[in-house]
């Protein structure tokens, strides 16, 4: 008899395991372990000129929206337009990481495309992506004048993203400072 | 209107279900002929109406009504229209309704061809089918209406999803749940066996047929889902370990355990309660495995969209089958056992090794499949469980399963006589360990070890399945022939043989190279030389593609011209991978697009795949093994001689 009730009291874990399973919510939801924590520290040469750096020290002392994108990401490009908008908008800097690309076809797509970064580093071997623990393109972090990451956005940005996830964080960063 | 009356059957079909869930079930508890009754015409009903509601939103998809907001989401004008047929089942309602249908056409199946059972036995397989009916008709009800209306109507639909839009793809789900579903059956004569208190040899025999037609069903399904990632993934993988995947591997484990198990129960009465439990478990497999795929609870390629109430119901409803099918185990279960004995060297034996072996391999693959699942919970951090542990965790319990297989099949029920097991046994092995050694050497010129453990395992199969027909076509005047049943297991225990064999020789022998290259270059792979000749625009009928046209060949002779696409749907905006593949018996060649790389370059996968085609037709002669067995001709006599009815035969549904 035991050995049935053990049997019982097994499934009886297994299912209360995956009822807490689904509590947890959106398993897509991949939290970054970076999120409180300050940004890895990078410098990578610009896109657009090999010369010159853009990195860590440029964007410190405001809050930064750093966006991981590639030419052969085809959600990047369904994200572009908004990266655009909020360019225009002027509310805060976005940085680029243009991740396991080529120049020539990063140039090419900025050029037809429009180019709302301040400065796109080029991180041609994913090296940087590796540090930040980027899982694929496109992917955006916010990041708060002291360095902290402070939100992650696995996929494309859009309008309704931004003013759900993003603004909130500004605003309430923006008091304690 | 049409959508409204297809709401309404499912109503009717709900209200149906219920009728033929309690009345029976109380009828048999009463032993009232009257409330028995009901059970077939309430299924019959419950067909007819779910029938009528599966029609009306093929109805919608084929009439492309985009007022219904699921037609709107997974179909498209220009969509072809075999693929708006299948796109009723290409995503979770309509999938959800497909299940409904083949468990109330089981439930149909089961009811006409069950009169050889005494009555309120088969009054509480059907009440018992009726009671699951009732939750998935709940279910869809619900949280997961198919009919639900979008207005104003869309002037076109969002289409549905391109990995979708391929002929193998259209009949792999229906196949899938046709294994699925079938296991509740199973489980409905597990119910039945326990509520009635015995579980006799008639009722296992019954049992075992139903068990090996969805078993059959579930085999050809796993391998029409296998060889459809083969082609259109584009990796050229066949086997991912995706915890979908697993889902529906572990029911196809555990069921293949529970007809062997069955197989002892009919010929000798044993494993009583241990079947009951197989039975119990094949089916909470396969409802734990729609629980993971519907309830987004795990990151997977084929999760449908995520949506926590659906996950809670059939969750709830998985708690409800499982925990109220243990109790009731455990209530009757032990009264079951017997205590007939078998001698150590006996058939008895090597079934029950197989059956721990299968439940070893099934519990590995469950913990791996969960296992993620369980380490984020604890410390929250995120893991997958990739292929490498799977290879080498599942090879454990599956060689001396493989193994002990050619033994099993050759040992006598009872008690088997060692002399001459070693008589029957010696060609076999003598021809394995020749075979298996010579056989890659000769023509692919190198052995390992783990090669040589494949190979020989293979062959020891093939040669040992093959022991009883040739006993039987060379039997003297008067013998017995071969039976339909024995003549099925030795086809289908050969087919895993052919399994193995492409198994082992595919992992050993492949070869692939990833390359970039333009119009005119070439790349070697082994012996054979490909290049691409040129690249050029395709228009499908709803998608754009990039073709490149690769010859193949071999020492400077032409071999063959595949045409690898990469393909972009107008609507979803997703990129597709079609790979050309130039496949003979012995061997494919394999040619996939990965991405444009600039300068007119692309990267090019080009694979080797030596007998990979024994992967999928070692399936195939599985399946047609059970098909074999469920065409044996003694249950019909049995069932009818005992019950004195004249042409009612278990036939398959």
């Amino acid at each position: 008899m035991a050995r049935y009730i053990a049997l019982l009291v097994a499934a009886v874990i297994l299912l209360g395991f995956l009822w807490f399973g689904l509590l947890r919510g959106d398993p897509r939801a991949l939290p970054s372990p970076y999120i409180g924590k300050p940004a890895p520290l990078f410098v990578l040469p610009t896109l657009k000129d090999q010369s010159k750096t853009v990195g860590s020290a440029d964007m410190a002392g405001k809050f930064t929206l750093v966006n991981v994108w590639a030419t052969w990401c085809v959600q990047c490009r369904a994200e572009h337009q908004f990266l655009m908008d909020l360019a225009a908008e002027g509310s805060i800097p976005i940085y680029g990481i243009n991740w396991r690309d080529t120049r020539p076809e990063a140039l090419r797509w900025l050029q037809q495309l429009g180019d709302p970064y301040v400065a796109s580093g080029f991180d041609a071997d994913g090296v940087v992506g590796i540090d930040w623990g980027v899982y694929g393109a496109p992917e955006s972090f916010l990041v708060s004048a002291d360095g902290v990451v402070l939100f992650k956005q696995l996929g494309p940005l859009s309008w309704d993203i931004w003013e759900r996830d993003f603004v909130p964080l500004m605003a309430d960063g923006g008091a304690s400072q | 209107m049409i959508p409204e009356i297809g709401q309404f059957a499912l109503i009717l079909a709900l209200s149906l279900a219920i009728c033929q869930a309690v009345l029976p079930l109380i009828g048999a508890h009463r032993n009232d002929a009257a409330m028995m009754g009901v059970a077939r015409t309430a299924a019959t009903g419950q067909f007819v109406f779910v029938a009528i509601s599966f029609a009306c939103l093929t109805w919608a998809f084929v009439t492309s009504d985009f007022s219904v907001l699921y037609v709107a989401n997974h179909s498209q004008l220009s969509l072809p229209t075999v693929y708006k047929i299948s796109a009723v089942w290409g995503a979770h309602e309509g999938s959800l309704l497909m299940w409904i249908l083949i468990l109330s056409a089981w439930t149909l199946a089961v009811s006409r061809f069950s009169s050889g059972l005494p009555e309120a036995f088969a009054a509480r397989v059907i009440g018992v089918l009726g009671l699951l009916s009732i939750g998935f008709l709940l279910f869809a009800l619900l949280t997961s209406n198919p009919f639900e209306r979008l207005i104003p109507a869309a002037a076109d639909g969002a289409d549905l999803n391109p990995l979708l839009q391929d002929p193998g793809l259209a009949i792999h789900p229906p196949l899938l749940y046709i294994g699925y579903v079938g296991f509740s059956v199973a489980f409905a004569f597990a119910i039945a066996a326990m509520l009635t208190g015995d579980l006799d040899q008639r009722t296992a025999k019954w049992t075992r047929q139903w068990t090996t037609l969805a078993w059959l069903f579930l085999t050809l399904g796993i391998m029409l889902g296998s060889w459809w990632a083969y082609y259109e993934l584009g990796w050229g993988g066949w086997w991912f370990w995706d915890p979908v995947e697993n889902a529906s591997f572990m029911p196809w484990l555990i069921g293949t355990a529970l007809i062997h198990s069955l197989a002892v129960t009919e010929r000798r009465g044993l494993f009583k309660s241990w079947t009951l439990l197989l039975a119990i478990t094949a089916f909470s497999l396969s409802l734990l495995g729609t629980f993971l795929v519907r309830s987004g609870i795990i990151v997977s390629v084929h999760a449908f969209a995520t949506d926590p109430t659906r996950g809670f119901f059939i969750l709830s409803f998985l708690g409800i089958v499982v925990i109220g099918a243990l109790a009731l185990f455990a209530w009757r279960g032990p009264s079951l056992d017997s205590d007939a004995g078998f001698g150590l060297l006996s058939r008895e034996t090597f079934l029950l090794l197989n059956n721990v072996l299968l439940v070893v391999a099934t519990a590995l693959v469950l913990m791996g499949t969960l296992a993620p699942l369980v380490i984020e919970m604890m410390d929250g951090s995120k893991i997958s469980i990739g292929p490498p542990w799977f290879e080498v965790a599942f090879l454990v319990p599956t060689i001396p399963l493989v193994l002990l297989m050619g033994l099993g099949m050759n040992t006598a029920w009872r008690k088997q006589e060692p002399s001459s097991w070693l008589a029957v046994l010696r060609i076999p092995a003598i021809a394995a360990v020749l075979l298996g050694v010579l056989l890659p050497l000769m023509f692919y010129g190198r052995v390992s070890l783990m090669l040589a453990v494949g190979c020989l395992a293979a062959f020891w199969i093939i040669a040992t399945s093959l022991v009883q027909p040739i006993r039987s076509l060379r039997r003297k005047e008067g013998a017995a022939v071969i039976t339909r049943s024995a003549l099925g297991m030795s086809v289908a225990h050969l087919g895993m043989g052919l399994f193995v064999l492409g198994v082992t020789i595919t992992s050993a022998f492949n070869i692939e190279a990833d390359r970039a290259l333009t119009p005119g270059e070439s790349i070697e792979v082994g012996a054979f030389e490909f290049e691409m000749r040129e690249l050029r625009d395709v228009e499908g009928p709803n998608y754009s593609a990039i073709e490149a046209v690769v010859e193949i060949r071999r020492d400077g002779e032409y071999v063959a011209t595949v045409r690898p696409q990469k393909r972009q749907y107008l609507v979803q905006q997703n990129w597709m991978t079609e790979a050309g593949i130039y496949a003979t018996w012995n061997r494919d060649l394999f040619v996939a697009l990965g991405d444009q790389l600039g300068n007119g370059a692309w990267s090019v996968r080009v694979q080797y795949k030596p007998m990979i085609r024994f992967i999928w037709f070692g399936a195939i002669v599985m399946a047609l093994g059970g098909l074999i067995a469920v065409s044996d001709r003694r249950y019909r006599v049995k069932a009818t001689k005992a019950e004195k009815v004249s042409g009612t035969a278990p036939e398959a549904a």
